[in-house]
């Protein structure tokens, strides 16, 4: 029988022997990634159009207003669409988690020592900000159906309805979309989880149901959704730029 | 058969060490079963806390490998026995002896609870869709994980501002049950520090009882406090038409049980 002292220094580190920190890593790699694709697209002005296609990068949320009649703009027209779904995602729940974990380190992972002592967690400036999340959902709602009215058009091109590749990736996009969107704990509240008496509210109830079953995989649909935004924009640019041919099925 | 080699946290709440037991293991076998015979054939004094051996009575909680548990649900088939397996007690709370913590701060925490209350001269009727939710945060089977792993707990040791995600369950089960008029909400804000919460989801990722503490418990009582303190469009309304909610219901003033 052999012994071991405990020591402070062991205190600090965990006796975990799984690779906890795999999750953390593809937070930063995802996250760091996708927010340097997306500034970037939204500085480089062109490439986000092709034939009826439109990046979601540039899909203005006002009626009647498309990016290429605001070329004028000091600004590029994307930042005037792109906060709405930063702050969306930035005060998510699902997001919340994954960016104090692997920025924070708040904690890197379960029962893995953090790197600071201070902590106030979401009850003082800046986290407590988050707590503004539903608004960001009310001002997503109009983005995503804007989004809508974009994949719809993508389907009619100079010589009337057809369907490209572009099309559906599209159509799927805008579909992952909405199922992140409506998936928000925020919505899943507003719609029902705020009564307690769900027997007397028949309608409200079976939507909050509704909503609580997709809601479960919220964090799925909001990986997917901002992987298939990167696609959708790289596929049209790709087009834009010559580099590749969008293929017509029908 | 084979040989495995625990390596368990000796000692109390001034100190301690880890000390090596090497065992026979049979197939089947959990980390409980290879504590009891660590105590049958060399240890007799190892302290540690157990009931009923089947996940239901939350008394054999510790940190096996660095990974909050129960000792009786964590089969030696799911674990590298070719390395020493760590057995330490839960690091939230006041080793009394070995394995055994001291968790009566739980206890005191909900204390803050105000209890069930329901109107007067209520109608006892209620319908199944009212109590669904209610229903899943009573398997709950206080058995403290969840409150070890709250990095809040552990890693910050905020225990006078916060009761951490268990108290917050029972909170929840309370403030959604149908037929009580109680308002909880200042406290949740306020002592009960639902605010700390990041909602970092170790609470709900080690639950024995696979209650969705997060998303069914805590964010819709952060929704809640939304409405009523952080909702600048609700609360002028409010101020306009006046709270829906009881703010202040008779209380006994004591923690009754749910
Ligand atoms: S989600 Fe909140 S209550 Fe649960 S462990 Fe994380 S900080 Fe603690
Ligand atoms: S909520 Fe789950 S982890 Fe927490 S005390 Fe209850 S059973 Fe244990
Ligand atoms: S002995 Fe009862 S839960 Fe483990």
């Amino acid at each position: 029988m052999s012994t071991k002292p405990v020591t402070g220094i062991e205190s600090r580190k965990t006796d975990r022997q799984d690779a906890w920190w795999i999750e953390p890593l593809f937070t930063v790699l995802s996250l760091g990634l996708f927010g340097l694709y997306a500034f970037w697209v939204a500085l480089n002005r062109q490439h986000y159009e092709y034939g009826p296609y439109l990046s979601p990068f540039y899909s203005i949320p006002l009626p009647g207003v498309h990016a290429k009649d605001l070329d004028w703009l000091a600004i590029s027209p994307a930042f005037l669409v792109l906060w709405i779904p930063l702050g969306f995602r930035a005060t998510c729940y699902y997001y919340r988690k994954a960016y104090y974990r692997a920025f924070f380190w708040d904690p890197p992972a379960c029962a893995v020592p953090e790197l600071r002592k201070a902590y106030k967690g979401e009850r003082a400036f800046p986290f407590v900000l988050n707590n503004l999340h539903r608004y960001f959902w009310y001002l997503s709602v109009p983005v995503v159906a804007f989004l809508w009215y974009d994949a719809i058009k993508a389907f009619f091109f100079e010589d009337g309805f057809g369907i490209g590749v572009g099309s559906l990736i599209m159509l799927g996009n805008v579909i992952l979309l909405s199922y992140y969107t409506f998936s928000c704990h925020a919505w899943r509240h507003l719609a029902g989880g705020c009564l307690n008496c769900m027997s007397k509210h028949k309608t409200r109830y079976t939507l909050w149901q509704r909503i609580s079953r997709i809601n479960e995989s919220h964090g799925f649909w909001g990986v997917v959704s901002m992987l298939s935004v990167w696609f959708t924009d790289v596929y049209i640019r790709l087009c834009s730029m010559g580099t590749i041919t969008d293929i017509r099925l029908f | 058969m084979s040989t495995v080699t625990f390596r368990v946290f000796r000692g109390d709440r001034n100190g301690g060490e880890l000390k090596d037991y090497t065992i026979e293991v049979q197939e089947g076998m959990v980390v409980l079963d290879a504590i009891h015979q660590i105590q049958a054939e060399q240890a007799p004094d190892l302290a540690c806390r157990w009931n009923c051996k089947a996940g239901k009575c939350g008394s054999c909680g510790a940190e096996v490998n660095g990974k909050p548990t129960l000792m009786c649900m964590t089969r030696l088939d799911t674990l590298d026995t070719s390395k020493p397996v760590t057995v330490r007690p839960m690091k939230t709370f006041p080793v009394i002896r070995d394995l055994a913590t001291d968790v009566k701060w739980n206890y005191e925490a909900n204390k803050k609870i105000k209890p069930f209350t329901p109107a007067p001269n209520t109608d006892w009727i209620m319908f199944q869709e009212d109590v669904d939710r209610v229903q899943e945060f009573r398997k709950c089977i206080e058995c403290f994980l969840c409150q070890n792993v709250c990095h809040v707990l552990r890693e910050h040791d905020e225990k006078t501002g916060f009761i951490g995600p268990r108290l917050l369950v029972r909170t929840a089960s309370l403030e959604m049950h149908p037929l009580d008029v109680e308002n909880r909400l200042d406290m949740l804000k306020n002592e009960g520090g639902i605010g700390y919460c990041n909602i970092t989801k170790c609470c709900t990722e080690v639950c024995p009882e696979h209650i969705h503490i997060t998303d069914n418990a805590i964010i819709p009582l952060k929704e809640r406090v939304v409405d009523e303190y952080y909702d600048p469009i609700l609360g002028f309304f409010r101020r306009l038409f006046g709270s829906k909610k009881q703010t202040q219901a008779p209380s006994s003033g004591q923690a009754a049980d749910d």
